[in-house]
């Protein structure tokens, strides 16, 4: 079970957001949108998604910072245990609270509004689930394991998660791990296989070359689209 | 010079009688899809009023559009690059669906189904978009012909801007009422701020028609597009999460035939052609820092194609022959350049729109009429246009930012037209004065007649097709670039398919030899 959960589910996760972005790439570039409820309804979007936004951007530092920031590093800047965990929890803690507010008011925004409610697919709710399910865990994990110098995950899960790009995955570093970071961590895991195939893969399309290209796109008429062309591969017609 | 060529529209809103037919068959070939019920590439808003989406001439609210910056540079209205990133988790600016309209349908099936009873049984109205019964509220036209104006009519952005710089010059009260009706498309500007304002690069500007379309496997759905653009002409399919918008009906255009719009149009306002731009001089005339010089400025920008060194450089920048002909015969550069009569809506927008207007001069011979002069007599009408001034300001607000210089010239062209074509058809000898009064030989707005009032459908439409301009590179690329006995099959590449390929003048004899020769000695 140990191997399973922490030896093979992160692998399968990545195989699952790789394989699933290839796939999507290629065969469903139409799906891949933020589908955007905004036209329905703007005022609290306006407010909510922002923050829930930020808020688990800042939550995405923080995860890179504590997984793939030795504790040997920061000991060698002479950071000690303590203050590290202050900073780790009050940083933590606030981003966590910009993300589990804003994403609680874009739930209640999409119960409550009847356009936005009929426009969620089944596909939506599940990915909520799950996502809510690693948000709230997330912080419950983080404010049980928060008197004194708090649980120190640099030992365990930050050298495991290391492990895993390592290609040499150390499954009995979890044993020991509180219930609740366990759980956190699996539900991450099938978060992140979930992505391709939810509406969260829009966080692969972050538009960052808007901001070197020329204002203006010309492009030229696709050739093949004028006149007969030659069937596409799967496309060719019966018969003859 | 770098020229380019685009595919452009003028409409005459003399002849526009408010139908509704370019919006219907439109609808029809184009947003009758769940998820676009509530878009109308094109539609038809009676002026003064409110438009589609409500408002939107407000730029104070919605922010599209360019505006110079302290340098002078062009500049996003919404914001720049940065603030549009920093920015991308709402659209702080975007018109929700009750800003157009929320769609509708009705309960049929209530008329068969109701259960036996006293009350007779009524279709209500239906959300289309949450399926729920609703109170009709607003659609795209619900000002139609004027529909509650004394409510509503001050709310129309550019009433608003006439009233404060000429106090009650737009009355709504019944006898002093005037409108108009101003059908509207994308304009397929020359500086798309829609284009500028995609994050994702999904939209883009066609280097051969000038076409702006989305491509839909590019867009992500950010919804910049649908605020850069001042018109409100890209829309949010809310059921696929993507950006869509007028396509200036590019597979017909393609084919040489005009869009749905011009083709059904009733009153034959519309007119399709060719105009030869510089490339080049595009941003420095968006630039243009007083926004009245705009017009002028645009106007700059097109490129003569009877001029030899422009047609030289035009075909030097790969523009087909058919194209340069087409650009020639074109009834938009005649209308635009040569008769000046058409202005683009909006020019202080600074996207340099290609669907121009000639603005209508129906309201000042009503008007004059109804005061028991002659109304098309040239005398009362010059005078009129100026000293009635009924709607002078008001076009000036929509096709001058706010200059009434340019609209002035028009109608008064339209009006040395009317006088002198009347003089004409009943046998007066015309008056010379009046076409030189305009500016204008009196052949030329014969000319002008011809193609306004008689407007042919071949004279209104004159589009060159994409495919006879590319023939040659079509045929060049159904045949391999190597030697044509290499590769796969007995006698080249070519051998055992299916489909013959296209054959270039050039080579016919070559390949009939190929394809029917014994051996390979032969050939």
């Amino acid at each position: 079970m140990t191997v399973l959960l922490w030896g093979v589910l992160p692998y399968l996760a990545f195989l699952s957001l790789v394989a699933g972005l290839v796939w999507r790439h290629r065969y469903d570039r139409f799906g891949w949108t933020t589908r955007s409820s905004q036209v329905y309804e703007s005022r609290l979007l306006n407010i909510a998604s922002p923050v829930f936004h930020y808020g688990i951007l800042f939550v995405l530092a923080g995860h890179l910072i504590g997984l793939f920031v030795p504790e040997s590093w920061t000991s060698a800047l002479g950071v000690s245990e303590r203050a590290y965990h202050l900073f780790s929890l009050i940083g933590g803690t606030a981003a966590g609270v910009l993300t589990v507010a804003g994403i609680a008011a874009l739930v209640y925004r999409r119960r409550t509004n009847a356009p936005v409610f009929k426009a969620t697919t089944a596909n939506d709710k599940v990915m909520y689930v799950f996502l809510l399910a690693a948000i709230v865990l997330g912080m419950a994990a983080k404010l049980a394991h928060s008197s004194g110098t708090g649980y120190d995950y640099r030992t365990t899960i930050a050298p495991w998660s290391r492990s895993l790009f390592r290609l040499g995955p150390d499954p009995a570093l979890m044993t020991g791990v509180p219930v609740l970071y366990q759980v956190h961590a699996v539900a991450g895991m099938v978060l992140i296989a979930l992505v391709p195939y939810t509406r969260l893969v829009h966080m692969f399309s972050a538009p960052v070359q808007y901001l070197v290209r020329p204002y203006v796109v010309y492009r030229s008429r696709d050739p093949r689209h004028l006149g007969p062309g030659p069937d596409r591969r799967g496309w060719e017609r019966a018969g003859l | 010079m770098r020229p380019m060529a685009q595919v452009a529209m003028v409409m005459n809103l003399d002849k526009c009688i408010g139908c509704h037919t370019c919006s219907v068959t439109c609808k029809q070939a184009w947003t009758n899809r769940r998820g676009m019920e509530y878009v109308w590439f094109n539609n038809v808003e009676t002026r003064p009023g409110q438009g589609y989406p409500r408002r939107y001439e407000d730029q104070d609210t919605w922010r599209g559009g360019w505006e110079l910056n302290r340098r002078g540079a062009l500049k996003l209205k919404a914001g720049g690059r940065l603030k549009k990133l920093a920015g991308i988790f709402s659209n702080p600016r975007l018109p929700e669906i009750k800003d157009y309209y929320e769609p509708w349908t009705y309960d049929y099936k209530n008329l068969t189904d109701a259960p036996l009873g006293g009350d007779y049984p009524v279709a209500r109205p239906v959300s289309q978009l949450d399926g729920k019964p609703m109170k009709i509220a607003w659609s795209s036209n619900w000002d139609d012909n004027l529909g509650g104006a004394p409510a509503h009519g001050g709310l129309d952005p550019m009433v608003e801007r006439t009233r404060r710089q000429v106090s009650d010059k737009v009355r709504f009260a019944f006898e002093e009422s005037f409108m108009f009706y101003l059908p509207r498309i994308c304009e397929h500007c020359l500086n798309p701020s829609c284009v500028a304002s995609c994050p994702s690069g999904a939209m883009y500007k066609r280097s051969e028609d000038g076409i702006v379309l989305v491509d839909q496997d590019r867009c992500r759905g950010w919804r910049m597009c649908v605020t850069g653009c001042p018109y409100k002409k890209v829309y949010f399919n809310h059921r696929t999460g993507k950006a869509e918008k007028c396509t200036f009906c590019y597979p017909r255009i393609e084919a040489g035939q005009p869009t749905v719009c011009s083709e059904t149009c009733v009153g034959r306002l519309r007119y399709l052609g060719v105009l030869l731009y510089d490339a080049d001089k595009v941003a420095a005339a968006a630039a243009t820092p007083d926004e009245k010089d705009l017009y002028e400025a645009q106007l700059g920008v097109f490129l003569d194609p009877a001029d030899p060194a422009v047609r030289r450089a035009a075909e030097a920048a790969g523009i087909p022959y058919d194209w340069l002909e087409a650009a020639r015969r074109s009834p938009v550069h005649a209308l635009v350049s040569t008769y000046r009569v058409a202005l683009p809506l909006h020019p202080e927008y600074r996207t340099l729109p290609m669907v121009w207007y000639i603005p209508p001069l129906s309201p000042v011979v009503d008007a004059l009429t109804e005061t028991g002069h002659d109304g098309e007599d040239a005398g009362n009408l010059f005078g009129a246009i100026d000293t009635l001034r009924i709607p002078l300001e008001y076009l000036a607000e929509l096709f001058a930012a706010g200059d009434t210089g340019p609209v002035r010239a028009s109608l008064e062209r339209l009006a040395a037209m009317r006088a002198h074509m009347r003089a004409l058809t009943l046998g007066e000898t015309p008056d010379p004065g009046v076409p030189a009064a305009v500016g204008m030989a009196p052949e030329a707005i014969e000319d002008m007649y011809r193609l306004l009032a008689l407007a042919k459908y071949e004279e209104r439409y004159v589009i060159p097709t994409a495919a006879v301009g590319d023939a040659h590179e079509l045929e060049a690329s159904a045949l391999p670039d190597t030697c044509a006995v290499d590769g796969d099959g007995p006698f080249g590449q070519d051998s055992g398919r299916r489909r013959l390929p296209l054959v270039p003048v050039e080579n016919f004899h070559r390949l009939r030899r190929r394809q029917t020769a014994d051996d390979e000695e032969e050939v």
